[in-house]
């Protein structure tokens, strides 16, 4: 069996053939295209370190299969940066110490840049007290075994905040 | 997992086709089939997948003032849409309350309908479960069951339906649209999950081939939008299930209960609702005393299926009581950061 699967990966068009429709989104990236900073956490959709983003919204990569994503555009952790510029989500992790041993930060990062975008896109305000909850609740779905919350949820209001701030100053 | 063939359905009619072939099963988003696939407890010889479907999914307003929610359409789309946000508040509330955003932003109306129960045994392939193979017993009953029913269940089966979505669905009197060979009809959601009876094989009305194609809201559902919560008790305040949750919604009329909606949900194989709860609301004051007499009917009958789940009748009753105390007090104009979360302080999202 061989299944022909066109995906768009951080702005590239990536061709493959599937030899079986088992593979997943994550297999597809960590083994056929060896974008191995989606990582295989529990692999049942349960810890979110394989969080991407496909087609601008977050999901977790090991409960897709590759073959009925054909078509999809996907963003990983690895076309964040800008060559060596941190993308603001990455730098805000490491002011804020956003993580221990670096494991779940991927999915991590990931996860937050998709929730900035859907609060962005709802319209939701960023700048008081109940933002750390909505942040707490919309980073659920990501754990970490190190237990670096408090420093994570530090970094995601502050690059909420940061891009609320430059998008007032664009408008 | 087990390897499986692969189809691309193009039309409603090749799928219910495809599907309708033993061993088959339908693919959307796989969030739940997929986690039943790596764990062989679903091992289908043909995926039929359906995202390619065109027409399933939108949110699309009728003109008889119903709502018809495509099969397809995801839950975060769902509960982002305008106008269900504002006409049907504890939809979006309870759609907000589960899973996570990575979960939602994948998950699709009909999947949530159909996921399986969370039950431990029936997750784990060396348990005996008639859920899993007809006859074999259930090691859920004597076993650990906090999180099992204590509504409808059978001495085959003691598992709950773990949907958020689908306790307010219920309590709003939704219409499940199935197209098969046979041409379409249409279910109340009340009678599409069985519960497990005899045969607990047997999850929903559905036969083999037929698809799920749209969920319906009736006209009548739109009156609750001012008064109606989605309350959910859980283990943790975000991404779990729910122990217990409940669908309150109600129309006040002079200071007293026009109409009652009530559903409960981790309580039973189907979200509960009782007639006879709703009535005791009906024409009464909105106070604790007839709030208690609702709770009481609605739970009447209940019986712990284990000595761990006894707690979850009274919890049940109070989680009522609440969902209808906050109903009463008013739809708030934001979703609350932590939707559905007896924690939750203000602000959030807009209710649109």
């Amino acid at each position: 069996m061989s299944i022909p699967l066109r995906l768009t990966v951080n702005g590239e068009r990536r061709d493959l053939v599937l030899e079986d429709p088992r593979v997943t989104l994550l297999d597809a990236l960590r083994e056929r295209l060896h974008l191995t900073g989606s990582k295989k956490g529990c692999d049942r959709g349960q810890c979110g370190a394989c969080t991407v983003l496909v087609d601008g919204r977050r999901i977790n990569a090991c409960l897709a299969l590759a073959v009925s994503l054909d078509g999809a555009s996907v963003e990983t952790v690895e076309g964040l940066a800008n060559g060596d510029a941190l993308h603001p989500v990455q730098a805000a992790f490491i002011a804020h110490d956003g993580f221990q041993c670096g494991f779940c930060t991927p999915g991590q990062i990931m996860s937050a840049v998709g929730l900035i975008r859907e609060m962005r896109e709802a319209g939701e305000s960023v700048g008081d007290a109940a933002d750390v909850e909505r942040v707490r609740e919309g980073m659920s779905g990501n754990l970490c075994r190190c237990g670096a919350y408090a420093g994570i949820t530090e970094a995601v209001v502050a690059a909420a905040r940061a891009e609320a701030q430059a998008g007032e100053k664009a408008a | 997992m087990n390897l499986f063939a692969y189809t691309r359905a193009a039309s409603i009619a090749e799928a219910v086709t495809a599907a309708a072939e033993p061993g088959a099963a339908y693919l959307a988003a796989g969030t739940n089939l997929l986690d039943l696939m790596k764990g062989g407890i679903a091992t289908p010889s043909r995926l039929v997948d359906i995202t390619r479907l065109p027409g399933l999914d939108a949110v699309e307003p009728q003109p008889d003032g119903s709502t018809r929610i495509g099969a397809l359409v995801r839950n975060s789309d769902l509960a982002r849409n305008a106008h269900v946000a504002k006409t049907y508040p504890m939809v979006a509330e309870a759609l907000l309350a589960g899973a996570s955003a990575q979960l939602r932003n994948a998950a699709t109306t009909a999947g949530n309908l159909l996921q399986r129960t969370r039950c431990a045994y029936f997750y784990d392939p060396a348990s005996p479960c008639n859920k899993r193979e007809p006859g074999a017993g259930c090691q859920a009953i004597g076993g650990a069951t906090r999180i099992h029913a204590v509504l409808g269940w059978s001495e085959h089966c003691i598992a709950t339906h773990p949907s958020d979505l689908c306790v307010p669905l219920a309590a709003l009197g939704a219409q499940v649209e199935i197209a098969e060979a046979g041409g379409r009809r249409t279910v109340p959601i009340g009678d599409f999950h069985r519960l497990p009876s005899d045969h607990p094989e047997r999850e929903t009305v559905l036969e083999p081939g037929a698809l799920v194609t749209a969920v319906i809201l009736p006209p009548e559902a739109a009156a609750f939008s001012g008064h109606a919560r989605y309350l959910k008790v859980r283990d943790r305040t975000s991404y779990a299930f729910a122990t217990v949750s409940a669908a309150a919604a109600l129309t006040l009329e002079n200071g007293r209960i026009g109409a009652a909606r009530l559903a409960l949900g981790g309580v039973a194989l189907k979200p509960w609702r009782v007639a006879e709860a709703e009535d005791a609301l009906t024409g009464a004051n909105p106070d604790a005393e007839a709030f208690s007499k609702a709770a009481a009917a609605l739970v009447a009958g209940a019986k712990p299926s284990g000595p761990e789940n006894a707690f979850k009748i009274e919890l049940a009753r109070r989680t009522v009581v609440r969902a209808l105390t906050l109903a009463q007090a008013g739809t708030p104009a934001r979703m609350p950061a932590l939707p559905a979360s007896p924690f939750s302080h203000a602000a959030g999202a807009l209710h649109a």
